[in-house]
């Protein structure tokens, strides 16, 4: 029987011999090429993380391998991060190019520090959620093929923290992130009245829409919908099967750019709407990997030194920026939800291109 | 299914990047309901659509969470996915692992799942991704044989997360794994017996830099900082000098205009006063900037994602607080105690504690949980004056 309440592994039965020695001690770090980090301790001892791309959906055989690295390399110790990278942690500075050279031989890339592109941080998707408007791997294995060369290379004006939601429920700070991938439905929920009936508490499942849009129907014993107030976002068929909201013809994907959640120099950000959708074309998404790309590039060849996309396009002004990326701006872009207001321009002062 | 393809899929094994239908193929090689994944995935792709239902309720002995259950909506053609569930494990602090318990869960998952994980959640926990009911209780005693427990899931404490903070960064202003390591086992019960008005995340940061996206995604956001003045070290910035490093262009990155630099003398200094603890030129100059020594956290509540009343970053309600191993971390959790006392009473079902507090107002929050208004909470007072005022403050 399993003991309960025991809590989660102690962190400090799982940390390298040279952190244990270094442990709050250290002094500064360098970021020597992309993928490299060496942090120096008042100690002077010197570590080294290798950090790693990652699919972060992996096999136990992946974790084998990566284990095996360990071994050798890292005293039999490694970490993940917060944006699902693998971090080998070398304290020999000899072993460091070695480990590499394994790396690159089981093909895993060495990047993502500094002014590079991050792993991006994203959800289930087609391989195991129940209410996607996308897939997630596919579209980050797509983008990241095709934005490889900056995760291996720091030439970037600043770091770029993406992530992928694959509904409008936008898990996985989304919200918040340099550019931002997130599935849409755009069609109210289909009324299943047979499984409504089928023991659903009707009070809470009107009450949980955010717009209003859910009615009684005491003729069915089950629920309508406004369609009108309806803005897909799929709370209703979390709480309920019977209103489906997967429409395949319709599903598909919006990007958001701009948000951030770190506070040097400007507070954190959300991130904005810009293409409000593109549809699923599997399995390489070509549209979403372009226009990916083209905003990226546009704001490596436009901003300054140090300065995140979202600091970039407050600078510049958001009328320029659907100039430069000569994205078309629409109605859709405006927002009508609750916090509307705060982003509408109340001022006369603006650039016209 | 063994003979069908998947030519979809088998284009994402193409290019650089590393492919997950590659692992999902590795597991494939052991495992049915693997190779049955692979199928209906492809078969998503063809039809621009997921095929799984709704979770049913499945569990393991003594808890409410930490399993959760899936299944696909096409069971006559996948026919080992008719059951697919999830375990969450809790991640140790700082996602560090020995290659010892990385191991412990692979024999654990090859034997009895489907070999497949996501290294991590993005709440941050290992999770086991595909298994069937019967397998789920075997699973959980031999996992906490070896001594991992799960993590949250449901209406309840999800699992607690930190950045690397002190085990291997230098802008840490207090210890993240051991406040998170700490905090976790203090709070197992809500952890693993859902009894809230919906999930709550509390992730900690050892800075301002706010490396676990904190601020966007946790209800409880805590984040390292520091009350006294920044230290600069003077013969590092002459090296930064020498080294041919632009200081004036760090100063002008400074939102306060607090940081000032002279290019003859190569002096650097702060108006501490002025200083809002941004973390610009600490990241810039490392070697030469560091934070104050009288460190703490600074408490936000209310971050999360966009449903279902739109996207909430936290905001402050202690602007700092002391995180001391030294004292159990106490003053930190009486707060929370009470933050989540007062939602459990006043939320509705489905609504996070910041859309508790936005409907039912700051002022009636602070008053009840007690917690005394400061100017660090908001940008700038209110602009209407529609004060709810307190009847003991009215005369009669």
């Amino acid at each position: 029987m399993a003991i309960l309440d025991q809590g989660p592994l102690n962190y400090k039965e799982n940390i390298p011999p040279i952190i244990v020695d270094n442990y709050g001690k250290w002094r500064y770090h360098e970021n020597p090429k992309a993928g490299v980090l060496k942090h120096v301790s008042e100690t002077g001892a010197e570590l080294y993380s290798i950090r790693v791309g990652s699919p972060r959906l992996v096999s136990i055989d992946f974790v084998r391998d990566i284990c095996k690295l360990a071994d050798e390399y890292c005293d039999g110790y490694l970490r993940f991060t917060t944006r699902h990278n693998v971090e080998f942690l070398v304290s020999d500075a000899a072993k460091v190019e070695p480990l590499i050279a394994a790396l690159g031989a089981i093909g895993l890339p060495v990047g993502g520090t500094g002014a590079s592109i991050s792993n991006i941080v994203h959800t289930q998707g087609w391989v195991h959620c129940h209410t996607p408007a996308t897939d997630a791997s596919g579209v980050v294995k797509a983008v990241m093929d095709d934005l490889y060369e900056y995760f291996v290379d720091m030439k970037l004006p600043a770091q770029l923290k993406m992530s992928l939601a694959c509904c409008l429920n936008m898990c996985g700070a989304a919200h918040c992130s340099d550019l931002a991938i997130v599935g849409v439905h755009r069609t109210p929920p289909r009324i299943d009245h047979e499984k409504i009936r089928k023991g659903t508490e009707i009070p809470s499942l009107v009450a949980c829409c955010p717009t209003g849009a859910i009615r009684p129907n005491p003729k069915e014993k089950s629920v309508l919908v406004n369609e009108a107030k309806c803005m897909y976002c799929g709370n209703c068929y979390t709480m309920n099967p019977g209103m489906e909201i997967i429409d395949p013809q319709n599903d598909g994907i919006a990007i958001l750019v701009g948000g951030k959640v770190a506070n040097a120099r400007t507070n954190p950000m959300f991130s904005r709407m810009v293409i409000p959708f593109i549809e699923n074309n599997p399995p390489r998404w070509p549209e979403v990997t372009s226009a990916v790309r083209n905003i990226v590039e546009t704001w490596a060849a436009n901003a300054r030194k140090g300065e995140k996309m979202g600091e970039w396009i407050e600078r510049i002004g958001w009328e320029r920026f659907f100039t430069l990326t000569g994205i078309e701006f629409s109605d859709k872009l405006i927002d009508d939800f609750i916090f509307s207001r705060e982003t509408f321009r109340t001022g006369a002062a603006f650039k016209y291109e | 299914m063994a003979d069908k393809k998947t030519p979809q899929l088998d284009e994402l094994q193409n290019g650089q990047w590393p492919s997950f239908v590659t692992e999902i193929k590795r597991a494939a090689v052991k495992n049915e309901a693997s190779k049955d994944l692979l199928h209906l995935l492809e078969r998503s792709y063809e039809e621009k659509r997921g095929h799984w239902k709704h979770g049913g309720i499945v569990g393991v002995k003594g808890y409410g969470g930490g399993v959760i259950g899936r299944y696909t909506d096409l069971p006559e053609d996948y026919p080992h996915l008719q059951a697919f569930h999830t375990v969450r494990i809790n991640a140790p602090s700082g996602w560090f692992y020995s290659t010892d318990s990385l191991r412990k869960i692979c024999d654990i998952w090859e034997k009895r799942g489907s070999g497949l994980m996501n290294l991590h959640g993005a709440t941050g926990d290992a999770i086991l991704l595909g298994t069937t009911t019967d397998q789920l209780q075997p699973i959980f005693d031999e996992l906490s044989e070896e001594g991992f427990d799960l993590g949250g899931s449901g209406s309840d404490l999800r699992s607690p997360s930190c950045c690397v903070g002190p085990a291997r960064c230098e802008h840490a202003c207090y210890d993240t794994l051991e406040a998170c390591y700490n905090i976790t086992n203090a709070f197992q019960d809500e952890l693993h017996r859902p009894m809230w008005p919906y999930k709550s995340k509390i992730k900690f940061s050892g800075c301002a830099n706010d490396c676990t996206a904190s601020i966007a995604r946790a209800d409880c956001a805590v984040i390292g900082t520091w009350r006294d003045s920044l230290i600069i070290d003077p013969e590092e910035v002459k090296k930064y000098a020498a080294s041919g490093m632009n200081i004036q262009h760090v100063c002008d990155g400074c939102p306060t205009d607090a940081l000032k630099y002279n290019a003859e003398t190569q002096e650097l200094s702060v108006i501490a006063k002025d200083c809002s603890r941004c973390m610009h030129c600490i990241n810039r100059m490392p070697k030469a900037i560091t934070p104050g020594k009288d460190r703490g956290a600074t408490i936000l509540i209310g971050g999360k994602s966009t449903i279902v009343q739109s996207a909430f970053m936290g905001w402050v309600i202690v602007p700092f607080m002391k995180m001391e191993e030294a004292d159990d971390f106490e003053e930190f959790k009486d707060v929370i105690t009470r933050i989540w006392e007062w939602w459990d009473e006043n939320g509705k079902t489905r609504e996070r504690i910041g859309e508790t507090i936005y409907r039912l107002g700051m002022s009636k929050f602070l008053t009840e949980v007690g917690l005394p208004a400061v100017p660090q909470m908001v940008y700038r007072p209110r602009a209407n004056p529609y004060v709810f005022w307190p009847e003991d403050e009215i005369k009669k």
